[in-house]
């Protein structure tokens, strides 16, 4: 393992991201403890994506970004991508690829530039393949999928990576209630049998209240409010931040459901 | 029943590995073996029939140092006028073909060809502005027809490059810069023409692409230029299959597409300059080969990069075959068989590919 020990998986230190001159995101403050799923919330254009991408390298940014206590900038390309698994909410599907070529790609942090996957690489995929339902799948082209299947070989993807911090934009884009549910169960699942860190942001508040550890609420570039569900989903905080009319009732076990109403 | 000699599977242990794309052995010998053909075919046929069993001794004296049934006219007809225009047709279908399928990686669309960003357009000016400057200028390997017309296929690529970066980031402008240095080149090229009317027909000839060989030069001009492309492009398919993820999320698994690229549409795009330097533009190769392969076989450039190159020597080979032999002893402009046998044979295998994908 790399980074010092007891550090948080992720931590933002007065971050700015987007793009040089004009940042989506200002001045963010976010901690990740270790193991943690932590689900950013915000209304659209909030910045939301903007702070994942932020936490991959993906985007121009100043301030500090910490991975296990290690500075992302000091780190390579591939160390960066041995370390964090990010999944994009509309990822690219090549045409004419196998779910298994898909998902082997995760492998390429691993790999050298020019070097061909090992047997221990494709044990890996058939590990993912498995884990996500998708054995029977493995040779089908990815675009003739459904979309449920679509997201679970993203995941299959992020999975083959085997980086301790995975984050995933809008993983349910496009999946009915009863998908969406059956892939959280599926991430809640992994990161509990693996220890992996889950940083995901997520457009359905009730869902995002069930499956996260800690809620983190974005609006126009800023963190404005942090902490456990029933903290940060208040009806009058909604009602500032999303222009929303809420009201929040609780199921029997005191988890937060976000209703709105007429 | 206990006689199974399976330990009991850990997580990742009897089960089946899943199968990555890789170029399979039986794809390579059937396309070694129709190139085999297509060569065996394109030394025999010509306008003096020398016999396949007095070739074959011939080939079996050279290489056991026996005596030759050919005669020394016969001779010199195999090695200094067939075979080198053999090995030139392998050599520029390879390139072609090659650098239609790297292009079409790159440029994550299935209509590029390599003369996209310029190299067709800046070799014709050039080999055009040399052509009306010295008329019956040197039109051998190292002749200045030839010099030019590499120095032109370079130099548009290396035009469009630098207007593309000048304009943004994307592959899109690339390819518009591609179109707009293309048209300007040929524009002024029209005009050169036009100008010198009486050197139309050598320009037109050239335009029109051809495998006359003056010996064994071509070969060694194109060979260098065409051992380093398919090295590059061999090494390169995975990685071009990664750049089908899209800048970011490639990037977000430590690919540096930019470079990769740079990289791969430098090498092409010298394989190319050297294939039109000898031949002229010859049209069609860099499209149809990639898209046969593809369809027949798999959409991972780490299959079809090696299979355009082998199958694009192939098909070149036949199509100079036909070429030379249709109208004998008068030739036909060997882009014009590509096209003509090539567009029917193609939208065959097209219709055929979708059929079964319903």
């Amino acid at each position: 393992m790399t980074g010092s020990e007891g550090a948080p998986a992720l931590q933002l230190r007065g971050v700015s991201a987007g793009y040089r001159g004009r940042w989506v995101v200002r001045d963010v403050d976010v901690t990740v403890p270790c193991g943690a799923w932590v689900a950013v919330i915000g209304p659209n254009g909030a910045g939301k994506s903007t702070l994942l991408k932020a936490a991959a390298g993906l985007v121009d940014h100043t301030g500090e970004v910490l991975l296990a206590g290690r500075p992302l900038g000091a780190m390579g390309r591939a160390a960066r991508a041995r370390a964090v698994g990010y999944a994009p909410q509309t990822p690219e599907l090549p045409e004419g690829i196998t779910v298994t070529d898909y998902v082997l790609f995760g492998r390429t942090p691993h790999l050298g530039p020019l070097a061909r996957e090992s047997r221990a690489d494709l044990e890996i995929v058939a590990d993912a393949l498995a884990r996500l339902d998708l054995a029977d799948l493995a040779h089908r082209p990815l675009r003739t999928l459904s979309g449920g299947e679509r997201q679970r070989a993203v995941l299959a993807r992020a999975l083959a990576q085997r980086a301790d911090l995975l984050l995933l934009d809008e993983p349910t884009t496009g999946l009915d209630i009863g998908h969406a549910q059956a892939l959280l169960d599926l991430v809640d699942e992994l990161r509990r049998a693996d220890g992996t860190t889950v940083v995901s942001t997520l457009h359905d508040l009730t869902l995002a209240a069930q499956y996260a550890d800690e809620l983190v609420l974005v609006d126009r570039g800023a963190v404005v409010a942090a902490g456990p569900p029933v903290e940060v989903l208040t009806a009058d905080l909604l009602a500032a931040r999303y222009s929303a009319r809420v009201t929040i009732l609780t199921t029997p076990d005191g988890t937060p459901v976000v209703a709105p109403v007429r | 029943m206990t006689t199974s000699t399976q330990t009991p599977a850990g997580p990742t242990g009897a089960r089946p590995l899943p199968r990555a794309t890789r170029l399979a052995a039986r794809h390579v010998a059937l396309t070694v073996l129709l190139l085999a053909a297509a060569v065996a075919l394109s030394v025999l046929l010509g306008a003096i029939d020398l016999g396949w069993r007095r070739v074959l001794a011939e080939v079996v004296a050279q290489l056991t140092g026996g005596t030759s049934p050919l005669s020394e006219r016969e001779a010199a007809i195999l090695w200094q006028l067939r075979v080198p225009r053999v090995v030139l047709a392998a050599l520029v279908g390879a390139a072609l073909a090659g650098s239609g399928a790297a292009y079409q990686g790159v440029f994550r669309n299935p209509l590029a060809d390599p003369y996209l960003l310029g190299a067709a357009a800046g070799a014709g000016l050039a080999a055009t502005l040399v052509m009306v400057a010295a008329p019956g200028a040197g039109h051998g390997a190292l002749g200045p027809v030839p010099l030019a017309a590499f120095v032109g296929a370079v130099g548009g690529v290396a035009l469009s490059w630098a207007l593309g970066r000048s304009a943004g980031n994307g592959t899109a402008t690339l390819v518009l810069a591609g179109v707009a240095v293309s048209a300007f080149l040929t524009a002024v090229q029209t005009f050169v023409q036009q100008l010198r009317s009486e050197t139309l027909r050598e320009v037109y000839t050239w335009m029109l692409g051809g495998l006359g060989t003056t010996g064994w030069d071509e070969v060694l001009v194109v060979l260098p230029y065409l051992a380093v492309a398919a090295v590059v492009l061999c090494l390169s398919g995975r990685l071009l299959d990664l750049l089908g993820l899209g800048d970011e999320e490639a990037g977000a698994l430590g690919v540096r597409p930019a470079v990769v690229r740079v990289v791969v549409l430098a090498a092409a795009s010298l394989a190319t300059a050297a294939a039109v330097a000898v031949s002229g533009l010859i049209g069609f190769v860099g499209i149809v080969v990639p898209h046969l392969v593809r369809l027949t076989t798999a959409a991972s450039y780490r299959v079809v990069l090696p299979l355009s190159l082998l199958g694009g020597a192939g098909f070149l080979v036949l199509a100079d075959t036909v070429a030379r032999t249709v109208l004998a002893p008068a030739e036909l402009p060997v882009g014009v068989v590509t096209a003509f046998a090539g567009a029917p044979f193609f939208a065959l295998v097209l219709r055929r590919a979708r059929g079964r994908a319903r």
